[in-house]
């Protein structure tokens, strides 16, 4: 089963529109609610960072009984160095976006973290594909 | 899930419901549908919370509480009164003249619902000492705890396994006149509920199964039976005089919003209203509240003082609590006179049981079930036209398709569907009017005078 939202760069009002709508649907699927949690933290981070570093972008959800695959792909500055951009504590966040409480250098780690298997592209200038992968079994 | 039942004290009086579909849309959990015209609750899915009796235009829900004679089978008669209750009179009638009217209408003694307070606070903040997993969320509203359980079981570990003070002050009293050497059976225990989701759990309380509590009178009944008195009676009826203040400051405040929160111990915020608790808790789901030690959650607007069986107006009840606060606190009188070995007593009883999830979410237990039946929802989506009117008799397009995949309801419940389905050929009109009359009731649709709104009202 597919499912699909847009993300809106610069709109932290509506950063987490994805994550929602992926927790309603994995509650109505009766998925354990600490899987549940560990998914929607890390699609929620993954939101942040398009709202945040990128121009736009969408989120990609396909659900079948034995894993959830989300495909975050935004139009933006892109990633120069991943592994960096990985580090805990790593961030290019503006003074602005700290403001708000976020650029914490800890969005990336914490999907890795939450996330049974990773996967991101990216070119500079172009823009950013995060795949998360995470069975819904635990 | 389980197919438990739950006790509701939430009614609906089929004589003057009219299925006019205003509570169904209000309902925060979905629970309502409309059958043969009439609203129906689903039990497993309502938690308490009264928004559907504050929308009904004709009063059609109630409270169902005991008989007030029932207070006359004991010989030691006990009110269990919530502040609110005081609150609601204006600073002009003393505590001790409420006290004397409750007295003279039946019972023999007279104790604050939040008496205990004091040692409740300290075994949360005991608690909160815990590794409990934060933020940690209070089980003072019922209906909280009953909105945990079935919209974010993913919470049920957050909550504080400490009652309401109320539970502990009955066994409390009850304890305390049974020293005084009343005999168990001669003492009956009446609790003056402010809400219905109070009563749920003094008749079936969530986790465990005793209850200390021989009756529940509805606090609108009494208010005006109190009321009344007060009203009526002569002018040199005899004044009475407070001795002591009836009931501390904190515990006068307990019920109000913020009461908790300013009593525990770090970052702790109070959120009212359910529409409120339930985004916020959307939220802490998400991982998105970082930091926050404690909440308090309440269902109601403005906390217990817009219980949906009050009265009076509920910002002028909390202005009026907080009054006699403050008037209590700059006295300095008031001296708590709990025992050592009752505050143990109380610590032990006010224990919540295991609080269960009971996601009232899932389309199937089975994940392979649930999407198949996910599936089959959104394939319906295509074609329910999303006005989301409930003329169906269910609250939204989506609920409806949900209901079809659960067998509750057919496609052609949708008058739109209808619609489409006789121009096809597909449907017969007269058969369209059938499954109407099946949603509505039989007559529905004929012309009505005497309607709210229509030209004889009540004639
Ligand atoms: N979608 C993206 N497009 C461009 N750059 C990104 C994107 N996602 C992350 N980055 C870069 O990687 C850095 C680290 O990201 P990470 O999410 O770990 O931290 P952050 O977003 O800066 O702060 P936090 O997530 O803790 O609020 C960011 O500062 C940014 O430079
Ligand atoms: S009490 Fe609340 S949850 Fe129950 S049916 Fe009414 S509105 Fe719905
Ligand atoms: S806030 Fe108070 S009155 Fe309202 S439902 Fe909760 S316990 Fe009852
Ligand atoms: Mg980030």
């Amino acid at each position: 089963m597919e499912f699909s939202y847009e993300v809106e760069g610069g709109n932290f009002a509506k950063a987490g529109n994805a994550a929602s709508g992926v927790k309603k649907v994995l509650k109505q699927l009766n998925v354990d609610p600490k899987v549940i949690k560990r998914i929607v933290v890390a699609l929620y981070e993954g939101e942040v960072n398009v709202v945040a570093h990128a121009y736009k972008g969408k989120v990609l959800v396909d659900i079948d009984t034995s894993r959830i695959y989300i495909r975050i792909e935004d139009e933006g500055p892109g990633i120069p160095d991943i592994d960096l951009a990985m580090q805990v504590g790593y961030s290019t966040a503006s003074a602005m976006v700290r403001e708000m409480g976020f650029g914490a250098g800890m969005g990336l780690p914490n999907m890795k973290r939450n996330a049974d298997a990773i996967e991101i592209s990216s070119k500079v200038g172009e823009g950013t594909v995060v795949e998360l992968t995470t069975k819904l079994t635990s | 899930m389980s197919d438990q039942q739950f006790y509701h004290a939430l009614k609906v009086d089929k004589d003057l419901c009219y299925g006019c579909t205003h509570c169904m849309n209000v309902c925060p959990t979905d629970a309502i549908r409309i059958r043969d015209g009439i609203a129906t609750i689903r039990k497993n899915w309502c938690v308490d919370c009264g928004e559907c009796m504050k929308a009904c235009p004709v009063d059609a829900f109630y409270v169902e509480q005991d008989d007030f004679e029932k207070i006359f089978s004991f010989k030691h008669r006990v009110a269990i009164l919530p502040s609110v209750f005081i609150g609601q009179f204006s600073k002009h009638i003393k505590e001790c003249e409420i006290i004397d009217v409750l007295k003279s209408l039946g019972f023999t003694h007279v104790v604050p619902a939040e008496a205990t307070v004091d040692v409740i606070n300290e075994a949360m903040l005991e608690e909160q000492r815990s590794d409990r997993e934060k933020p940690m969320i209070s089980a003072f509203c019922p209906s909280i705890v009953r909105l945990i359980q079935v919209r974010f079981p993913g919470l049920v570990n957050n909550i504080i396994p400490v009652k309401p003070p109320i539970d502990s002050t009955a066994s409390y009293y009850r304890q305390l006149l049974q020293e005084e050497g009343k005999s168990s059976d001669e003492i009956g225990v009446f609790y003056v509920t402010p809400c219905a989701s109070k009563i749920a759990t003094v008749k079936s309380p969530v986790g465990d199964e005793m209850s200390n509590v021989d009756g529940v009178i509805n606090m609108d009944f009494l208010y005006n039976k109190v009321y009344h008195v007060l009203k009526t009676r002569a002018e040199s009826a005899d004044v009475c005089h407070d001795t002591v203040p009836y009931l501390s400051p904190k515990g006068l405040n307990w019920s109000l919003t913020e009461g908790e929160a300013s009593n525990m111990t770090g970052r702790c915020l109070a959120i009212d209203e359910i529409h409120n608790v339930i985004s916020f808790l959307e939220k802490v789901e998400n991982d998105e509240i970082v930091n926050v030690d404690f909440l308090e959650l309440r269902a109601c607007d403005q906390s217990c003082a817009g219980g949906v069986l009050l009265t009076e107006n509920r910002f002028l009840t909390v202005e009026r609590i907080k009054n006699r606060a403050d008037r209590i606190n700059a006295s300095g009188k008031y001296v708590q006179n709990i025992s050592e070995k009752h505050k143990q007593m109380i610590k032990e009883t006010s224990e919540v049981g295991k609080i269960e999830p009971r996601s009232m979410m899932v389309l199937d237990e089975d994940m392979g079930i649930a999407l198949k039946k996910m599936e089959r929802v959104r394939r319906m989506m295509c074609y329910l036209p999303g006005i989301d009117c409930g003329a169906c008799g269910a609250p939204n397009c989506e609920s409806l398709a949900k209901d079809i995949v659960s067998k509750e309801a057919h496609l052609s419940n949708c008058v739109f569907v209808q619609r489409m389905m006789e121009k096809t050929k597909k449907l017969d009109p007269m058969h369209s009017i059938r499954i109407i009359e099946k949603t509505w009731g039989k007559d529905r649709l004929d012309k009505d005078c005497k309607k709210k709104g229509a030209k004889n009202e009540g004639l």
